[in-house]
């Protein structure tokens, strides 16, 4: 690359511009041959007598997108990286400190290396637009800010608000960043380079002074020496809460704004460089990019010559679901008709959108009017009337058979010969719902998961008879309404809930044999769930797990040697247990609030698993019963070929039931510790429990030849 | 006319008496529903649309062109340019007819039109001797000119503006002028209370038979989402005995107009989509009705200012060569009962058809077993700008459920104007 396929530079009243355009990409990224294009950019401008100030800004939609991610996984062993960010580390305190002051024009996203470049320059500038954002997203692949981001970012905008934005890895919208100093001025997107411009030429006048406002009590824990170690050490106990350890980037990103706040800059960037090539070689880094890969491979639809445009939705079924697959379609211009049986269903959905949709007001990244319009794409009827003008049915009704073949034939009824019919169900398999149909080729599984604006799965479900151009639409939907899409096919549980059964009747089984309630959930937290099996339960509810217990899964289950369930569910569903639903599950509620009192199991649960004596077991006994039910469970979706794809497997299980992100998901783990080392432990868990802990035969193929599952 | 256009479907809101659920809107925000209902019910893409014609009466200043608001706001891209026009209560006529000249001129192919009124939102001002002394004040000076100005100011000054139903030129308010129409026309108190307990009567009818519903889209609006559905202003037990026991509203005296035998002032919006039935053919909407003919008039302003439908119902039966009794559905906006009796004596009258409509005979006796079959504007209600929308959509919805052929609908405004429009039933 050569520096004119990354930037030119134009000149105008004492001002160099330098623009920003790398070619033949659709956003300007830094990687290693990046760097050295830069190097004596400071030099060129101190020596050139017409510039007194300089700019730089991007031609594309963004500034830039961050560091080039595919160059890290070049990266083999220590000292594959350090020097480039070392390197790095010379050409941005270069810049920082050349003569000619340069102002960095932002509009579009100004991510991870774009951010920390930006923050070397003298001043900037961000276009008022809602495109234009700023995050250090490192944190979210396992890494840190290695451009001086965790030296620079506290030194302008405080330590709390560094931390924050490093630690979280969340955007920030141009009026916040401008509030926060992160930005010095705000103008409108056609004002921009003017103004940046401008604000080169003070700079360079030295007419310009930054100030800060600051609350007295942000003043003493951002600017003394006590303030900030109180909130180093608050950081570090608050994320070893939440992390458990299993993401060492969070404590090294502190490490690194510590050391450079105790012991200066310089110090600071050494230790930078260090820990960034040390999290670039961990296998929680290299996990974490694979579900980043994952994640941008499945926005693009495989499908897309076969899909149809969907603008038109309607909604069977306004409850907790119904309101968020309608949220996440409004938001993105696509009409809905939101049917149910009840109008107060429907108007409870509506304000749950429209208390959604305030905030987004409120943080000024929607319109009033904007929001008012969106509100305006959903219409609320307790009919079908108008379902001959829709392109799509989803239902999500309650979880029966019987019913969904009931509202199956009512919209076939109505609707056109095109329509699809997508069923929101969880685990009732999606041929049976199709049994009766007039027109099975477009019944499909649309698996959303709760709540739907938040998360970020949606498993497509296809039978043997739906059509390839209605998987094409339902994925095309999916992506527009901003999810991560997996196929899979049909059968009891498809993918997800499947081997959510396994894990969640395997931690039934236990507590049945006298483990403790709390432990489980522990336990599995520390191996990197977010929430435990036995908290899970409550939260998405017993009937819905009594449900389960009585359906299809259970049945497949069982078929199987040496298998052994549980109807305690139904039992605890029977006696009026329904989980945070009733305020009577496995926790104690507060009979007020109505919240759930941390770490207060409900003793009277226990008589259903023999008494309320608990033995204390170890955690990584635990770990590896429940874990590997589930990683055991994927890899027979795998070879059943209900998976497509190991991959899909992967993103499917971190982005819809949690597991754990920093193993990249069951086969991305697999891989990491070897299938053998799996086989051994499902072996001896084998020799204790029986037969359903055979490995199944793939991942037994699998440990003989030492071939991966994935190609990552 | 040169082209064939036809009527798609039509959507409206419910009606509410002014001061009801509407208060906190924007008379746009009647539009949005009301289009975005239409596209909904349709199922046409936004972007087949070429125009959008709305109406309105009292405009606001912040959104003076409502119909673009109206139009964005329902999802209609930018590039479709949007007017918005103004005639009294027929400017929903206006807007339609508007629309249809666009489409035979061949500036457009799809037009929606419609118009809006919110009544409980109508821009009240200040006085011109206020208004001409904010006005200077724009210009003020440092502290003196300020002073100045704080001094010129007097409590009367700001004694609200409110906008008056009159008009302009003559200061009569509509109801002093249907006063002078009763008795010109020798219209009793008692066949207007008649007529007025019999559009309740047919309207809560209407409603209860699901076919007032058919018209109009839901509406709730944050933060409650409280669902509206209904028209508020029927009274399915208005009777005569209770309308007589009103007293006179515009003339305390001698007077036969009371608050129980006018319309209300009324908050809603409606609109309509029109077509040529080529392209209605090609995107594969099914179109209810073809528009056959319309017209506009005029009358003085001294005694005929309700008279339009007298005057525009003549005038499009002379122009397309039929007469009243080839029509299964009549649709005549209520304006008052007594201007809706004055009108039907004067279509009746050999004497008026002579001296003022150049006829030989009476037009005719109005077949009242066709006449406004779900109620009118007296019962359901009347958002200025909105009614001649709701006025085309339900003669062909009655088109349609009674299995006529042709159907006649007329309409009076301020300004003494008039309009009547010719449907044909092609469902």
């Amino acid at each position: 690359m050569t520096k004119q396929d990354y930037y030119t530079i134009t000149k105008k009243d004492g001002v160099a511009t330098i623009w920003l355009d790398q070619k033949g990409e659709k956003v300007n990224k830094v990687g290693p041959e990046v760097v050295g294009l830069f190097e004596d950019l400071a030099d060129s401008l101190e020596n050139d007598p017409e510039v007194k100030a300089a700019v730089l800004i991007s031609k594309k939609k963004d500034f830039i997108a961050g560091a080039d991610i595919d160059s890290f996984l070049e990266v083999k062993k220590p000292g594959d990286w350090k020097p480039i960010t070392q390197k790095g580390h010379q050409i941005l305190d270069r810049m920082a400190n050349s003569k000619i002051p340069v102002v960095a024009a932002i509009h579009g996203a100004a991510l991870g290396a774009g951010l920390e470049i930006a923050l070397a320059c003298a001043g900037r500038v961000a276009s008022s637009d809602p495109s234009t954002k700023m995050a250090f997203p490192e944190v979210q692949l396992g890494i840190l800010p290695g451009g001086a981001g965790t030296q620079r970012a506290p030194r302008l905008v405080g330590l709390q608000k560094a931390l924050d934005m490093m630690l979280t890895g969340r955007n920030i919208f141009s009026v916040p960043a401008k509030k926060m100093g992160l930005v010095d001025e705000l103008v409108h997107p056609s004002k921009l380079h003017q103004a940046a411009s401008k604000l080169a030429l003070r700079i360079a006048e030295g007419k310009f002074k930054r100030k800060r406002k600051q609350k007295l009590l942000d003043k003493f824990l951002d600017g003394t020496a006590l303030g900030r170690s109180i909130v180093i050490r608050t950081a570090r106990k608050k994320t070893q809460a939440m992390t458990k350890g299993n993401y060492p980037a969070v404590p090294r990103i502190i490490d690194c704004v510590e050391t450079g706040l105790k012991k200066g800059m310089k110090v600071g960037l050494e230790a930078e460089a260090t820990k960034f090539e040390e999290l670039l070689l961990t296998k929680a880094s290299r996990a974490l990019i694979s579900l980043f890969f994952g994640m941008t491979d499945k926005k693009k639809n495989p499908y897309s010559d076969k899909a149809k445009k969907i603008d038109y939705l309607a909604m069977v079924g306004a409850g907790f679901m119904g309101a968020g697959i309608t949220e996440v379609s409004i938001t993105k211009d696509i009409d809905v008709l939101l049917k149910d049986i009840k109008d107060e269903t429907i108007t409870s959905a509506k304000k749950l959108i429209w208390k959604s949709l305030k905030k987004k007001v409120r943080r000024k990244a929607l319109r009033k009017t904007q929001a008012e319009e969106i509100m305006g794409n959903v219409k609320g009827q307790l009919d079908y009337s108008d379902f001959d003008n829709v392109d799509i049915i989803i239902e999500a009704v309650f979880e029966a058979v019987g019913l969904k073949q009931k509202v199956l034939a009512e919209c076939e009824a109505v609707t056109h010969d095109k329509c699809i019919f997508a069923s929101n169900t969880s685990a009732l398999p999606i041929g049976k719902i199709a049994a009766k149909a007039k027109r099975p080729e477009l019944v499909i599984g649309m698996h959303y998961f709760s709540p739907v604006p938040k998360m970020p799965l949606l498993e497509i479900v296809k039978t043997p008879k739906t059509a390839d151009w209605v998987v094409a639409s339902c994925f095309e939907l999916g992506i527009r309404q901003g999810k991560t899409c997996i196929v899979v096919n049909d059968a009891p549980g498809f993918y997800t809930t499947r081997i959510l059964a396994a894990f969640m009747n395997e931690a039934l089984l236990m507590l049945e044999e006298g483990a403790d309630a709390l432990q489980l959930d522990s336990a599995m937290k520390k191996w990197g769930f977010p929430v435990g099996p036995i908290t899970l339960m409550d939260e998405v509810g017993i009937d819905v797990g009594a449900h389960i217990a009585k359906g299809d899964i259970t049945e497949a289950f069982m078929q199987r040697e040496g298998a052994k369930s549980t109807d305690v569910m139904v039992k605890l569903f029977e006696a009026g247990f329904h989980g945070r639903k009733n305020k009577k599950g496995f926790f104690q509620y507060d009979s007020k609030t109505g919240k759930k009192k941390r770490g207060q199991i409900n003793n009277e649960v226990y008589q259903f698993f023999g008494g309320s004596s608990r033995k204390k077991l170890e955690d990584e006994y635990i770990q590896n019963r429940l874990g590997f039910t589930m990683i055991n469970e994927a890899v027979r979706c795998l070879e059943d070929g209900v998976l497509e794809s190991a991959q899909d497997g992967d993103i499917g299980a971190v982005f819809g039931l949690g597991f754990p992100p920093f193993t990249g998901g069951p086969f991305l783990h697999l891989d990491t510790i070897g299938a053998d080392k799996a086989v051994a432990i499902l072996n001896s868990l084998k020799e204790k429990y029986g037969a359903r802990f055979n490995p199944c035969n793939l991942l037994q193929e699998k440990a003989k030849s030492g071939e991966k599952f994935r190609n990552f | 006319m040169s082209k064939n256009i036809v009527f798609i479907d039509g959507c409206r809101t419910p009606f509410l008496r002014s001061g009801g659920a509407y208060i906190d809107l924007m008379s746009y925000q009647l539009g949005q529903f009301a289009i975005k209902g239409l596209l909904l019910k349709t199922g046409i893409d936004p972007k087949e649309i070429d125009s959008v014609v709305m109406g309105t009466v009292i405009s606001n200043v912040q959104t003076s062109n409502v119909a673009r608001e109206a139009a964005l706001t329902a999802g209609i891209p930018y590039s479709t340019p949007c007017q918005t026009v103004s005639q009294a209560c027929i400017s929903a006529n206006r807007a339609i007819s508007n629309g249809i000249m666009e489409i035979m001129s061949g500036q457009a192919e799809v037009v929606v039109a419609g118009g809006v009124e919110n009544t409980s939102d109508s821009p009240i001002g200040y006085k011109k001797a206020m208004r001409k002394k904010l006005f200077k004040a724009q210009k003020l000076k440092g502290m003196g000119d300020s002073l100045k100005f704080l001094f010129s100011l007097r409590p009367g000054d700001f004694l609200p503006d409110r906008p008056r139903v009159a008009e302009y030129s003559t200061n009569r308010t509509m109801g002093q002028d249907c006063e002078i129409l009763v008795s010109n026309l020798k219209v009793n108190r008692e066949e207007q209370d008649a007529f007025a307990a019999r559009s309740h009567q047919l309207a809560a009818k209407a409603m209860e038979k699901g076919h007032l519903q058919e018209e109009m889209c839901e509406v709730s609006l944050p933060p409650k989402f409280k669902s509206i559905k209904k028209d508020n202003g029927i009274r399915p037990d208005t009777n005569e005995e209770k309308l007589a026991r009103l007293r006179p509203a515009f003339d305390k005296k001698y007077g036969s107009l009371t608050a129980g035998n006018s319309s209300f002032l009324t908050d809603g919006g409606a609109a309509v989509l029109i077509m040529t039935e080529e392209k209605a053919k090609s995107l594969g909407l099914k179109p209810k009705a073809k528009i056959v003919d319309f017209v506009f008039t005029g009358q003085s302003l001294e005694d005929e200012l309700l008279l339009g439908p007298t005057y525009a119902t003549s005038r499009i039966l002379k122009k397309t060569g039929m007469s009243l009794s080839d029509f299964d559905v009549i649709e005549f906006h209520e304006a008052f009962a007594g201007q809706i009796m004055a009108n039907l004596n004067a279509l009746a009258s050999d004497e008026f058809a002579r001296k003022k409509l150049g006829r030989e005979i009476a037009v005719g006796k109005m077949p009242m077993e066709k006449f406004n079959l779900w109620g009118g504007s007296l019962s359901i209600g009347h958002p200025f700008g909105a009614t001649g929308a709701r006025l085309v959509t339900t003669t062909a919805n009655r088109l349609i459920k009674e299995k006529g052929r042709y159907g006649l609908l007329a309409a009076c405004a301020a300004g003494a104007h008039g309009h009547a429009m010719i449907l044909e039933n092609i469902s």
